[in-house]
């Protein structure tokens, strides 16, 4: 019988099966990772990994005026997060525990547009919303009214970011309400809570490992947004995301573009760390 | 002689001459055409331990989710002390469930979920937790269990939480759904006589639902035979053991000696599938056709024909030890039998071997149906 921890040729066979994985996974994730780090020690302007670290660009960002885009980010991607969960527990609710044999089709309704490229969405909300576009040119022609158009405007951003990240938050919540067994909402209900008392003491706290997931998977995305800025915003604010985009591209100043890049997964990175440690999703899930 | 309090003049089932704390009246819960619980009559009395006993598919879950207030009735009355409380939401009702899945709260420790009644009705949290460590004295649980999480309790454990939750929120009636049926059998043994004592000590008026006879019979002071939505017998256990009211009842009983008989024009009872005429303590009014019950402990093995009132003779195919007692099974033709006797220290018995047994007609029942 073979030990399942054999020693004898050096690698355990545990790590022998995952070593293509942890080759793959160093190759993929932690090089490119580690190239960014790197390049943002190097010299401003400069295209390689060989000259003597230095910390100017981090000095170059707390010189300028780099915290507005992180301050918009932040604020838009909390912003974004806060209304998605506003938004998204009833829809989840509903399609767990009222909708039925109803709640695939919807499910299927609000993954169809994954199937299109987020740009390509975007453009469809710019002719529905753009002057005498769809939406205004219907209301122009039929009741003659013309109202200005809300297309370039920091609301508008955040109605794509919304838009764009619905499923990303929903389907975690979904699985999360479905989580809550039924009988201890009846338990409760029984025990004399009122319908308010059932949703905060059990059906919140005992959904919370999907809702966690939602919100920390749509902020970490919505964070790293910058199309709905872009294409729906018309650059009326400027994300982080843009700046890291022109410091490697028109600026050709790759050593900064690492340095924002750094310091935004630092600042992301810190956030997710924090709530991760008030809510213990192994302890929320019972795991523990 | 000194006039002392007369105790004898105590009726002797004094448990239903107790007002009627709950009262059903033809309750009735219908999905489409079928009637899941068939216009149920019953009267259970205050500080009564009654027990609805049934097969899955009888009804009886729908019927207890009914009086707590989970289902709607479809027709018919649920009363309490008096009131009609069909319409009162679940959160409203004075009566409170354990499930059988339990429905602890996973998120919160032992106290916690013995507390949520207590902190549901507003009461300030060091009472809440005087309240909850004496419960958890009530139920045998050491005070250390209060902050204790409920997943990181036994399965024994976590039923005593369940139940100390449920008397914390002080009900008139304890409801309980089948709560032991996932337990083993030697804890449950242990647990059905813990639940009959803690039924005593807090006075309160229990409803349980058990697919077990058996289970019944231990804790219950009354039981209720449910099958296809109605209630087909309701007694004492003695009664239910001792003079079921048809087939299905006596077989509810578990091992049991059911002969298919019928009643010819000279009022004699004769075996349907095999030639042998029996002599009954009573025939019932009416009676044509119907199952003579005797129970596997007045078997008995005889060694002459006079020595019982019935006597068949039949091939001992094998035997069952059952703790003190040995079961034997008898064949007379294709007919199967089963005799119990207590356990003795040597047995002259062999398989294949040919016997005698018999019972007296005392100890046979005849039944309908």
């Amino acid at each position: 019988m073979a030990a399942p921890h054999e020693t004898g040729k050096g690698l355990s066979q545990g790590a022998r099966n995952a070593l293509p994985l942890m080759l793959f996974m160093i190759i993929g994730f932690a090089a490119p990772l580690l190239t960014v780090i790197a390049y943002s020690f190097m010299p401003p302007r400069s295209f390689g990994l060989t000259r003597a670290p230095t910390l100017d660009n981090y000095a170059d960002i707390f010189a300028s005026n780099s915290y507005i885009s992180f301050g918009w980010s932040m604020l838009f991607a909390a912003l974004t997060v806060a209304l998605l969960a506003l938004i998204c527990y009833p829809i989840a609710y509903g399609m767990a525990r009222l909708f039925g044999r109803w709640s695939p089709i919807l499910t299927l309704l609000f993954t169809i547009p994954l199937f299109v490229s987020e740009n390509v969405r975007l453009y469809g909300w710019i002719l529905f919303l753009i002057k005498n576009g769809v939406l205004l040119g219907t209301l122009k022609s039929w009741f003659g009214i013309e109202p200005e158009s809300i297309l370039f405007t920091p609301g508008v951003v955040l109605l794509g970011m919304v838009y764009v990240y619905l499923p990303f938050m929903l389907f975690p919540m979904t699985l999360g309400v479905s989580m809550v067994p039924n009988e201890t909402r009846e338990a409760a209900r029984d025990l004399g809570a009122s319908r308010w008392q059932v949703f905060r003491e059990v059906e919140l706290p005992l959904s919370m490992p999907g809702i966690m997931i939602g919100l920390l998977l749509t902020f970490v995305l919505a964070v790293g947004a910058i199309a709905e800025a872009k294409v729906l915003g018309g650059q009326t604010i400027i994300p982080i995301t843009h700046d890291i985009e022109i410091a490697f591209t028109y600026a050709q100043n790759w050593p900064l573009g690492a340095a924002l890049a750094v310091l935004l997964m630092i600042v992301v990175g810190t956030l997710v760390m924090l709530v991760l440690k008030r809510f213990d999703l192994d302890a929320i899930l019972g795991k523990r | 002689m000194p006039e002392g309090p007369n105790l004898l003049k105590v009726p002797k089932d004094c448990m239903s001459k107790r007002p009627p704390i709950l009262q059903l009246k033809s309750l009735t819960k219908s999905f489409g055409t079928f009637n899941a619980v068939d216009g149920i009559d019953l009267d259970i009395a205050e500080g009564e331990f009654f027990t609805i006993v049934g097969p899955s598919g009888s009804g009886k879950t729908t019927l207890i989710r009914m009086l707590a207030g989970m289902e709607q009735a479809s027709s018919g009355d649920i009363i309490l002390s008096g009131t009609r409380i069909n319409d009162l939401p679940a959160n409203k009702r004075p009566t409170c469930m354990v499930f059988q899945s339990l429905a602890l709260f996973p998120h919160r420790t032992v106290g916690e979920n013995i507390e949520f009644p207590l902190k549901i009705k507003g009461i300030d949290p060091a009472q809440r937790k005087v309240r909850a460590l004496a419960l958890l004295d009530q139920l045998r649980l050491p005070p250390n269990y209060y902050g204790k999480s409920v997943l990181r309790c036994s399965g024994g454990e976590r039923q005593r939480v369940a139940l100390a939750r449920a008397l914390a929120f002080d009900p008139k009636i304890l409801f309980f759904d089948e709560p032991l049926s996932a337990i083993d059998y030697k804890l449950r043994k242990t647990l059905e006589k813990e639940l009959k004592d803690i039924h005593r000590e807090t006075g309160k008026t229990f409803v349980y639902i058990t697919h077990s006879l058996e289970e019944a019979m231990v804790m219950s002071d009354r039981i209720g035979v449910m099958r296809a939505g109605n209630l087909v017998q309701v007694g004492t256990p003695n009664e239910i053991y001792s003079s079921p009211k048809d087939k299905f009842v006596s077989e509810f009983m578990g091992d049991v000696n059911v002969i298919p008989v019928s009643m010819n024009g000279s009022r004699t009872i004769t075996a349907d599938t095999f030639d042998k005429t029996f002599t009954v303590a009573t025939i019932p009014q009416a009676f044509s056709k119907g199952h003579l019950v005797i129970r596997p402990e007045f078997v008995r093995f005889v060694t002459e024909a006079k020595e019982a009132e019935n006597v068949l003779e039949g091939k001992l195919y094998n035997e069952y030890a059952l703790g003190s007692r040995i079961q034997y099974q008898v064949r007379v033709g294709e007919n199967v039998f089963i005799v119990e006797k207590l356990r003795q220290h040597s047995s002259t018995l062999r398989r294949d071997q040919t016997v005698l047994i018999g019972w007296d007609a005392k100890d046979s029942i005849l039944v309908t149906g």
